[in-house]
């Protein structure tokens, strides 16, 4: 097990690397010349050439990448040309919204996804079937951005269900405002005991969440379906049903427990793919997290910005990914050996 | 005495070709369905100049006294900010990400597939390389690594089919790899190198013909995807420019109206989830049809 982990580790940094490089490729690959743009538009020539050397960009590449590896290794990600503040703090500040809605869709699409997998499995070639498999793949192959604006108008503006944008009323600023604990409101407000704020957090929550829960509802359903599908036939799964045990049961419990560990797989490929729907979606519900920043950034051809943000969610992907491995390694010894 | 020949053994029942695919159409309705809606996108990409009601309006006409009009009987789409007919502008919309779609999975294709044969059969060092490559591209997820490629690239449409196809090519890698390596160890495939075959030769007979399939399935399958991610970038700003008629900019055309304009936003919506539906509809059944385990969703 521990030559697993320190061969899994080791590749996973190796990787890091490569992502670092291949970010540092892409920011070279920028039309233009980038002290020209820091520089602005009205620059003299020496201007420029000084804001060159300011920026490092007259050295060879080989001595910037290694400077740029340097920088990121020692949380220097560079400045952000919108909001002239480290990259970093920024990322630091915007992560935690975009973790809670992505967390939250992604509750959202295990609790609409486990049903319907189930159910779909258990009677396949039914109607029902046909149904959630449709539904399925429609949210699979739904544009978010577009849901959003429709969920929007009708859910807020046209029903007035539930709040339209933000992260919380603004009243409550001055009547019961939140105090920064860890970053994440959900969990500061109680912990506060805020529960005005922890209400309105909710309340604002749900529509984005429910907008990026498609994706993660539609293919967590057909991973279900296909796993179950694939084990019910199975010599154990029989055996419970010689036992007697219900259907309901052999499914619900058995033949779930099996699936459970390919989905875990495809749930750090989900939170990772979730986190770069969040760039659709922050925008038109003025949620203040990364993809809200990311934008911003595209809008001001922010490079810096925009490079920090693909890191730090390349980082967050790599991660995510070790540790289901491991996890799934804990329990199922056979992946070990691989 | 001569003995008679023994009968040749009775041919497994030959199914007709075509039959198969009536039969995986009966029992996957859905598949039909995705098949009959990819007919129409074709058909209207084809027919666009006959179907759409003022081909103009795909371009860069304006029309300031029909602005923003809400679908009536001149223009079932109603009209976006400056006058033109939705509707023309959606039906010319199947020339775009469609046609996106086609070169980004060319492209995948034309980039993915040697490395992946190379890969597979080779082994050894090289087959390490390429692998330890597409392990840097496959730790970004997909939608965001084109969306910061297309980000420091001028906008522009070949700039997405460039952002998008660089992404991609690592999963083809991957899968033509895998079955080419498992190809590549057959007894047949040893036969021919100890028959002197040249391994070129062999890659092109024996290893490409039998490692394409699964991804036959896959390319099929992505064909949304691509669309839905080619449309994402294009409503960011990082794709098509005004006057072209692609669905993602128009949904973002029209975001500023939308409270007061439905009409603008709706329909060119409808047409990317409709597209991304049915192609994935298709990947789907074929994937049952051909190849049920390796091949996932994306």
């Amino acid at each position: 097990m521990i030559f697993y982990v320190v061969r899994r580790v080791a590749t996973a940094v190796l990787v890091v690397a490569g992502v670092i490089v291949l970010t540092f490729v892409i920011a070279r690959v920028v039309p233009g010349d980038p002290a020209a743009t820091w520089a602005g538009p009205h620059a003299s020539a020496a201007q420029v050439a000084a804001a060159r050397r300011f920026l490092g960009l007259d050295r060879p590449p080989a001595v910037q990448l290694v400077s740029y590896f340097g920088g990121i290794l020692t949380g220097n990600w560079g400045v952000a040309i919108h909001t002239h503040r480290p990259v970093l703090s920024d990322i630091g500040q915007a992560a935690p919204a975009s973790i809670e809605l992505v967390t939250a869709a992604m509750i959202i699409g295990l609790v609409v996804a486990v049903p319907l997998g189930l159910i779909s499995a258990r009677w396949p070639g039914r109607a029902s079937d046909h149904t959630i498999r449709a539904g399925s793949i429609l949210g699979v192959s739904m544009p978010i951005f577009w849901l959003a604006l429709i969920l929007q108008l009708v859910l807020s503006d046209r029903l007035h269900l539930l709040p339209a944008a933000g992260e919380f009323s603004p009243s409550l600023l001055f009547t019961h405002p939140l105090t920064q604990v860890t970053g994440f409101g959900l969990i500061d407000a109680p912990l506060t005991g805020n529960w005005p704020m922890f209400g309105s957090l909710l309340g604002h929550l749900l529509l984005p969440a429910l907008v990026v829960a498609a994706y993660p509802a539609g293919l967590l359903t057909r991973m279900i379906r296909a796993q179950v599908l694939d084990t019910i036939g199975d010599t154990h799964v029989q055996m419970v049903r010689a036992l007697g045990f219900r259907e309901r049961t052999v499914y619900g419990r058995f033949a779930m427990k099996l699936a459970w560990n390919p989905v875990a797989a495809t749930l750090a490929l989900v939170f990772g793919y979730s986190l770069v729907n969040t760039f659709l979606v922050e925008a038109i519900f003025d949620w203040p997290g990364l993809g809200e920043y990311a934008t911003a950034s595209i809008q001001t051809l922010d490079t810096p910005a925009i490079l920090g943000v693909t890191l730090f969610i390349a980082l967050v992907y790599v991660a995510a990914n070790l540790v289901v491995d491991i996890v799934q390694a804990s329990i199922d010894p056979r992946i070990r050996l691989r | 005495m001569i003995e008679a020949p023994a009968p040749l053994p009775a041919q497994a029942a030959v199914v007709p070709r075509g039959e198969a695919l009536r039969r995986g159409l009966r029992a996957n309705p859905l598949m039909a369905l995705g098949a009959v809606l990819c007919l129409l996108i074709v058909a209207a990409a084809l027919l666009a100049p006959a179907l759409a009601p003022y081909p103009a309006d795909a371009g860069s006409a304006t029309h300031p006294f029909a602005v923003l009009q809400p679908p009536s009987s001149l223009h079932w789409f109603g009209t976006d900010n400056v006058g033109r007919d939705v509707l023309s502008r959606v039906i010319y919309g199947t020339r775009v990400s469609p046609l996106v779609a086609v070169f980004v999975l060319v492209i995948a294709c034309v980039i993915g597939i040697p490395l992946g044969v190379v890969a597979g059969y080779f082994g050894g060092w090289l087959d390490e390389v390429i692998m330890r490559v597409t392990d840097i591209f496959l730790a970004f997820p997909p939608l965001l690594l084109a969306l910061a490629l297309a980000a420091v690239l001028p906008p522009s449409l070949t700039s997405l089919v460039i952002a998008i196809a660089v992404t991609w090519w690592p999963w083809y890698t991957r899968l033509i790899r895998g079955q080419a390596a498992s190809v590549a160890g057959r007894p047949y495939v040893e036969s021919c190198r100890a028959l002197g075959i040249p391994s070129y030769r062999i890659v092109l007979r024996h290893i490409l013909p039998n490692s394409v399939t699964p991804l036959i399935v896959q390319v099929s399958l992505d064909f949304g995807g691509v669309i839905l991610t080619a449309s994402a970038l294009s409503f960011l700003g990082l794709g098509a420019q005004d006057p072209t008629p692609d669905w993602g900019l128009m949904v973002a055309e029209g975001q500023n109206y939308f409270t007061t304009a439905w009409w603008v936003v709706t329909f060119p919506g409808l047409a990317i989830l409709v597209t991304a539906f049915a192609f994935t509809l298709v990947g789907d059944g074929l994937r049952d049809l051909l190849d049920p385990k390796r091949i996932f969703l994306r």
